[in-house]
């Protein structure tokens, strides 16, 4: 690769210790983000989608830990530095969106405030300028009479409206990456389609990357350029959106593509992936997908698959690996 | 909906007129220091709409439109305000003279609730959860009777008649709500209201229940009101659907129609907003604004401030809701055929 990825993930393994032994909560996941590119991340719940941004940023709740592999940012490791210089990574390189639009947003102070203190901490400008900068953010962001509003508090904002302040915010000091963690899911659906717009516009005209974290395929679609999918703690496919959604390589891609119901189609039943999630202390061995597969072999139970190239995706799936090597690839 | 051509089959549930205000005023003596008036909350308005048997109909809207809300009313756990629910002829009002019907009735309708961790009680075992409606119905009379009863159930929703023996806690999402749908069928029931029962689930988890649900109302003819706010979802398992906006039914058409030919500008706004998972790459119009507050809706049409095609009239008058073919709609602009922008 002849240029530097910004965000280079590689080889990460979170791990909370407990009493009754170690869980491995992200076991070994690699991937890239170019600059300017939205990579989604989807999976279910407890798949590790949320872990994998929280090592990223460095906001591991104890006992969680990295367990090893590293993070980059533009080349330089950032999985281990100290708490006060992660600060001014956080927010300045890299801005953050949470699910939740009230609990992001301290209740005690208005938004102007908020975004002013965020910008004066990150960037060298005068209060006056940052004052400006805030109004002129609020706008872009779509927020109607943005001067008046920065006085406002943010509970006399709507849900769709935080959720724009929370983007202006992690916007202010034109960070190279946000972290968007499920940013529409406390949202009805009408809002979420304005709040992804925006998202997709302002990230577009910044030229900020994203990592977009939700479990909603359909805003994957919209939104992505590529796509990871996890399951239990690994990526179990990574590709480009339109490949991985219009022809998923592994069965659990397949599964959670035949689950959803669909818009246009008629289909008397959906396709259903037996079973749930395996619960962190009793992963499966080998594939962790392998008791609800279909396609299951005697080798997905002994040994663990990694990624392989399958078409413009990668998938970690032993019978792809074996499809793959039949075609000569 | 009833055409005359043929005659349609008897409605098991008949919803006609259903409204419900709630209070939300301040107390009486704030009132009288503040001079504030009394606040009213219009949950459900007018609502109208009939199912027959082995149908599911499927309320759909945002949060806040009052899809809940009607669904308690139509089983019974909320008093309506106005109006009247009929089921199988028998109106829901009369049951308090008659005890004995009243019985009957609430053992023929049930309900599963959207949130399979809330909805169980943490400190029973699973088969007394699921034994109580039929101890309470007395619909067995012997102890083996009914644990034989509890492990068919069981088996119904596919788990383990051992796992009777659990508590709720030991079970995944998807498994609880197997549990609260094994509960809601413990009784017999003809009719399921079904409030959101997938909405807390993972998208796999949720194709294993809707399968279910679907399975289950072939073997018993069960008839469902579905609520949810998911169309996705609600197009694959209703037969009609009702769009509700602030309290308010604004369109009832067969599901098919609906998503092919939506009328009203609030339907055709929600279907626009669903992300395209089938990457057509169409552009989609912008939507805008946002719910309203219920305690001071807009004037006339409650959907005016967002509707591309309102007019001076939508913003004084209310659009009474009209049968169009099938399809039903309460909008000024379809009725006086001023559909594009």
């Amino acid at each position: 690769m002849t240029q530097t990825p910004l965000l280079s993930v590689r080889d990460l393994r979170v791990e909370f210790p407990t009493r009754r032994g170690i869980l491995k909560a992200i076991d070994g996941i690699s991937f890239d983000l170019k600059e300017g590119e939205v990579l989604g991340v989807v999976g279910e719940s407890g798949a590790g989608k949320s872990i994998t941004g929280t090592a990223v940023i460095g906001l591991l709740e104890p006992p969680g830990r990295i367990a090893g592999g590293e993070v980059l940012l533009k080349g330089e490791r950032i999985d281990n530095l100290s708490q006060q210089a992660m600060r001014k990574i956080r927010g300045k390189r890299i801005g953050m969106i949470f699910q939740d639009p009230l609990t992001s947003l301290n209740p005690l102070f208005t938004v102007g405030e908020q975004i002013i203190e965020t910008i004066l901490t990150h960037l060298p400008v005068s209060e006056r300028q940052a004052r400006d900068r805030a109004v002129a953010l609020l706008e872009e962001v779509g927020i109607p009479a943005a001067a008046d509003r920065l006085n406002a508090y943010p509970h006399q904002f709507s849900g769709g409206m935080r959720q724009r302040v929370v983007i202006a915010l992690a916007l202010c000091a034109e960070p190279e990456l946000v972290i968007a963690d499920e940013p529409t899911t406390a949202l009805d659906v009408s809002v979420q389609a304005q709040i992804i717009r925006l998202l997709q516009r302002v990230c577009r005209d910044h030229g900020t990357a994203v990592m977009l974290i939700t479990h909603d395929m359909g805003v994957i679609a919209e939104t992505a350029d590529r796509v990871a999918v996890m399951y239990s703690g690994r990526i179990a496919e990574i590709g480009p959106v339109r490949n991985v959604i219009k022809a998923p390589r592994h069965p659990y891609t397949v599964g959670l593509m035949g689950a959803i119901p669909s818009l246009t189609g008629d289909h008397d039943r959906l396709t259903q992936i037996p079973g749930s999630m395996p619960r962190l202390d009793s992963i499966p061995a080998g594939c962790a997908f392998n008791p609800r597969c279909s396609l299951v072999m005697d080798k997905c139970y002994r040994d663990r698959p990694d990624l392989v190239q399958a078409g413009e995706s990668r998938a970690a799936c032993w019978k792809v690996s074996e499809t793959e090597e039949a075609a000569g690839r | 909906m009833t055409s005359p051509a043929q005659p349609a089959p008897q409605p098991v549930v008949e919803v006609s007129g259903l409204s419900r205000t709630f209070d939300v005023s301040k107390p009486w003596l704030n009132r009288v220091l503040e001079r504030s008036p009394r606040a009213l909350l219009r949950a459900a308005k007018d609502i109208s709409f009939s199912i027959t048997k082995g149908e599911t109909f499927a309320l759909v809207g945002e949060s806040g439109s009052g899809k809940s809300t009607v669904a308690k009313m139509v089983v019974g756990l909320l008093e309506a305000s106005a109006g009247e629910i009929r089921i199988e002829g028998v109106d829901m009002r009369s049951r308090r003279q008659a005890g004995v019907e009243m019985r009957e009735l609430r053992r023929r309708i049930q309900m599963i609730f959207q949130d399979p961790y809330a909805s169980l009680n943490p400190r029973w075992r699973v088969d007394r959860i699921i034994s109580e409606p039929i101890r309470a119905f007395k619909m067995e009379s012997s102890e083996e009777a009914i644990s034989k009863r509890v492990g068919e159930l069981l088996e119904l929703v596919r788990l383990h008649p051992r796992d009777g023996a659990k508590y709720p806690h030991e079970f995944s999402g998807g498994q609880r709500q197997r549990i609260c749908i094994a509960r809601a069928l413990a009784s017999k029931p003809e009719f399921l209201v079904c409030d959101e029962p997938t909405s807390a689930l993972d998208v796999s988890v949720q194709a294993q229940i809707l399968n279910l649900m679907r399975d289950l109302q072939d073997e018993f003819g069960l008839t469902y009101l579905f609520i949810s706010h998911d169309l996705a979802v609600v197009r694959h398992m209703a037969k009609r659907i009702g769009v509700m906006y602030l309290g308010r039914l604004v369109e009832v058409a067969e599901s098919r129609t609906l998503f092919k030919t939506p009328q009203h500008p609030y339907t055709r706004m929600l279907l626009e907003a669903i992300p395209d998972l089938e990457m057509t790459g169409k552009p989609r119009r912008p939507v805008e604004g946002e719910i309203p507050n219920p305690i001071n809706p807009p004037s006339g049409c409650a959907f005016h401030p967002r509707c591309p095609l309102a007019n001076e009239r939508c913003s004084r008058e209310f659009p009474q809701f009209r049968q169009v073919g099938d399809t039903g709609v309460a909008c000024h602009a379809v009725e006086e055929g001023r559909t594009t922008v």
